[in-house]
């Protein structure tokens, strides 16, 4: 019999595979969710929001002002006053479970304009960011009619009004986490998204106005800082939640500090990722893929620092080449890719500038041969080696998909090298022993610790950092304390 | 010409199909004028014992779902009752009930089963603790569902009695058979259907009707039973018998009319506590002083 030959082929390429875009509905304009009402600013100034893969517009996007915040306030203290404080916890649960349903109903929409709007793969909203944000309203709509059980023996309020601003990197997500555990102790909510991506908060606002909340009790501006500002600054805001920058964060601390406003803040990370000698290395290695190439790196827990033990060290550093080698970077919609767009050109040019500053500290730099596409913003996966712990990218977060590789002799030294940092969000701990496992989580000064696994997610699980990553804790049965008054 | 209405047969709930007593024995339950309502399964010990078999059979299942999904699935029986209010209202008015009566019992029933759908992924956050042994051990506590529980169902209440026994018991992960009311059965069956076409795995729930002397008292006596719910003064006739495999029995005591008559100790108490050792090794000597 005759065989054929068959073609070898250096570089094998999946057939693509987009998601489509057909059964979404996105609106030219979007004006400001305002008492249950859309309202145009009273500046009429709009913003565009575009998609990062390719740079089309997408829609209009308002930008509030001050007095469009004090209007938004003022609906809040109403329907907070008149309204949601009013009902009891079953009926507050009920409308919160409503919106999960919702929610999950058009959960493929809302991953869809996830990943048009901010540039992740559709795998990831579609599996991760999405499902998780049901999850968190469906977890904590539970808990409105319990929370003698989360705080026994004291008396609960709510704070009242919430302030709350969120980040570009999960937008729909960190819309739930903050709203979400708000709503269930009582609050009423003026949030707002960031300026990139804005549109999956506002198909929540169509959302929890199908899913019938009085008026005003949840409250959805778009804009820039300057928004965010107006918000942090309103005299009538009782709690201010904020995920974002460390920088940022700082500065809302300084704004309200000597007010009566309370705070929780989630802040930036440069977490250590560390792999032991024992470790399963082929799972290792795809957990440290998955701790710095999620999401583009645009994580705030990101496993941005790898420590590898000295004597696996340059295996772990071969299959990890090997791996990214095979990473697809590109169209966020097809459902082959692994790396999508970077959210912004800003944020682009910000990883470009470190990976500038990586060169010329000395680090050697390794990028695998990948065709980015032509129009959008893209950057490929990143590896530094060589590099130093006082090495500026082994120090600031980077906030890409860019990691830094060192490698360590001893558990003293690599939780030495682990905890010098002024961040202390997460950490990964990669080893076959369990009695180990635990000897790092103590000794790790982060809110979180994953052990042979990274960056997962849970309604359940309590989530927040340690020092200079901000305080409060979103997520679990500790979320709840971010949103209540105790006496 | 007046069209002749279809009379419904109500059958007994075993591994989530809806066979007749295998008896064939059957009694009659009248409503408050002495009208005959229906023919009702008088469920025998066999009944009772198959039973018992669906429930063990869908126990591994039931209980390692997720929590999260097991309140998914505990939140879709509430919006199932909740499209068949009117269902409901007008059995429970065939048994005797007021208008008023029955659309609160049944808003109460669903509302009560939204209550506990919320805890299924929350009792263990509040019941397990981590205890600090005085050793280098990371030393905790969690709570696991006991297995097959028998639920002796209120007397006086067709459904918020039935929903408010069994709901806690399978939020926890335990799987159940029930006995329903002897004399207020038809909701029962009625809210098996519901639990039919709601997710819930056949055999998580199994419905009997008849006497509690023949079936609760051959639950009570079942090797393959690990506990058993009711009221306190029905044990009395069954606590001996329950002896043999050192069967939990627990009063679930409250007047279920009142909104409050929920909690966690309806989950918590059908449970049991698994503690684990895990060693922390100790050396190195970092410390995480800074």
């Amino acid at each position: 019999m005759k065989s054929k030959k068959t073609e070898s082929s250096t570089s094998w390429l999946y057939s693509p595979s987009p998601e489509s875009t057909a059964h979404i509905s996105l609106r030219e304009s979007y004006d400001l969710y305002i008492n249950g009402k859309w309202e145009k600013p009273i500046s009429g100034k709009y913003f565009d929001s575009i998609n990062p893969a390719n740079e089309k517009h997408l829609a209009k996007i308002a930008h509030a002002d001050q007095a469009d915040i004090d209007k938004a306030v003022k609906a809040a203290r109403k329907a907070y006053d008149t309204a949601w404080s009013k009902l009891s916890g079953s009926e507050r649960a009920k409308y919160i479970y409503r919106i999960a349903r919702i929610m999950q109903e058009r959960a493929r929409e809302l991953a869809v304009i996830e990943s048009l709007d901010g540039g992740k793969p559709i795998r990831e909203s579609r599996d991760i960011d999405i499902p998780l944000a049901c999850n968190h309203f469906f977890y904590y709509a539970g808990w409105a009619d319990k929370l003698e059980y989360a705080f026994p023996t004291r008396k609960v309020e709510a704070l009242g009004v919430a302030g709350q601003i969120i980040p570009w990197n999960f937008p729909l997500l960190m819309a739930a986490w903050k709203i979400a555990p708000a709503l269930a102790t009582g609050n009423t909510v003026v949030l707002k998204p960031a300026e990139t991506t804005s549109l999956t908060a506002l198909k929540l606002a169509e959302i929890i106005h199908d899913a019938g909340l009085p008026p005003g009790v949840v409250n959805i501006v778009t804009g820039f800082g300057d928004t965010g500002a107006a918000i942090v600054n309103h005299p009538d805001i009782n709690k201010i939640a904020f995920t974002g920058s460390t920088n940022v964060g700082k500065i809302i601390q300084k704004a309200i500090a000597g007010t009566s406003k309370k705070a929780t803040l989630e802040l930036g990370g440069k977490s250590a990722n560390i792999i032991f000698d024992d470790a399963p290395i082929d799972q290792a290695v795809e957990g440290i893929v998955n701790g710095i190439f999620f999401n583009q790196g645009h994580v705030c827990c990101a496993g941005s620092r790898l420590y590898v033990q000295e004597s696996v060290a340059e295996k772990v550093i071969q299959k990890l080449k090997d791996r990214i080698q095979t990473l697809y970077v590109g169209d966020p919609l097809d459902k082959n890719t692994d790396i999508g767009a970077i959210n912004s050109k800003e944020q682009l040019q910000t990883i470009d500038k470190y990976i500038k500053i990586g060169i010329k500290e000395g680090a050697e730099i390794y990028q695998p041969a990948c065709n980015l596409p032509k129009k959008g913003f893209y950057c490929p996966p990143t590896l530094f080696t060589n590099v130093a712990q006082s090495n500026l990218i082994v120090q600031e977060e980077i906030f890409g998909p860019v990691l830094t590789v060192q490698t360590f002799r001893t558990v003293d030294e690599v939780i030495q090298k682990a905890n010098n940092t002024p961040f202390g969000l997460a950490a990964g701990v990669w080893t076959d022993k369990g009695s180990r496992i635990f000897n790092l989580t103590t000794k790790l000064r982060a809110g979180v610790v994953w052990a042979n696994t990274y960056n997962k997610f849970d309604p359940s699980s309590p989530f927040g950092g340690y020092k200079e990553s901000g305080f409060g804790r979103e997520g679990g049965v500790h979320g709840l304390s971010a949103y209540v008054k105790l006496s | 010409m007046e069209r002749l209405e279809i009379l419904k047969t109500y059958k007994i709930y075993i591994g989530g199909q809806f066979p007749r007593t295998e008896s064939g024995r059957y009694y009659v339950i009248s409503d408050k004028k002495g009208n005959p309502l229906a023919n009702i399964c008088l469920a025998s010990r066999k009944d009772a014992r198959n039973a018992v078999v669906a429930a063990r059979k869908a126990c591994g299942s039931w209980s390692e779902k997720t929590a999260f999904n097991r309140g998914q699935i505990l939140y879709r029986i509430a919006e199932m009752l909740e499209g068949r209010k009117e269902q409901f209202v007008a059995e429970l008015i065939k048994l005797g009930s007021t208008q008023k009566a029955a659309e609160k019992e049944v808003e109460l029933s669903i509302d009560r089963i939204v209550y506990y759908a919320g805890w299924a992924d929350k009792y263990q956050q509040i019941s397990s603790t981590v205890n600090p042994v005085s050793s280098s051990h990371f030393n905790f506590s969690v709570l696991e569902p006991m297995g097959v529980v028998g639920v002796s169902c209120p007397q006086d209440s067709s459904l918020l009695g039935l929903v408010s026994t069994i709901i806690p018991v399978i939020t926890g992960g335990n799987t159940v058979v029930a006995l329903a009311s002897e004399s207020l059965p038809l909701c029962a069956i009625t809210f098996a259907e519901v639990l039919n076409s709601s997710d819930v795995p056949g055999g998580v729930v199994n419905i009997l009707t008849g006497t509690q002397k023949e079936v609760v008292a051959t639950l009570a006596s079942h090797m393959d039973v690990n506990a058993l719910v009711g009221n306190t003064k029905d044990f009395n006739s069954f606590s001996e018998a329950a002896v043999d495999n050192l069967k939990r029995l627990i009063s679930f005591d409250a007047d279920w009319t009142k909104p409050e008559a929920h909690g966690l100790h309806f989950v918590s108490d059908v449970q049991e506590v698994k503690t684990t050792w895990h060693p922390i090794e100790n050396i190195g000597g970092a410390s995480s002083s800074y």
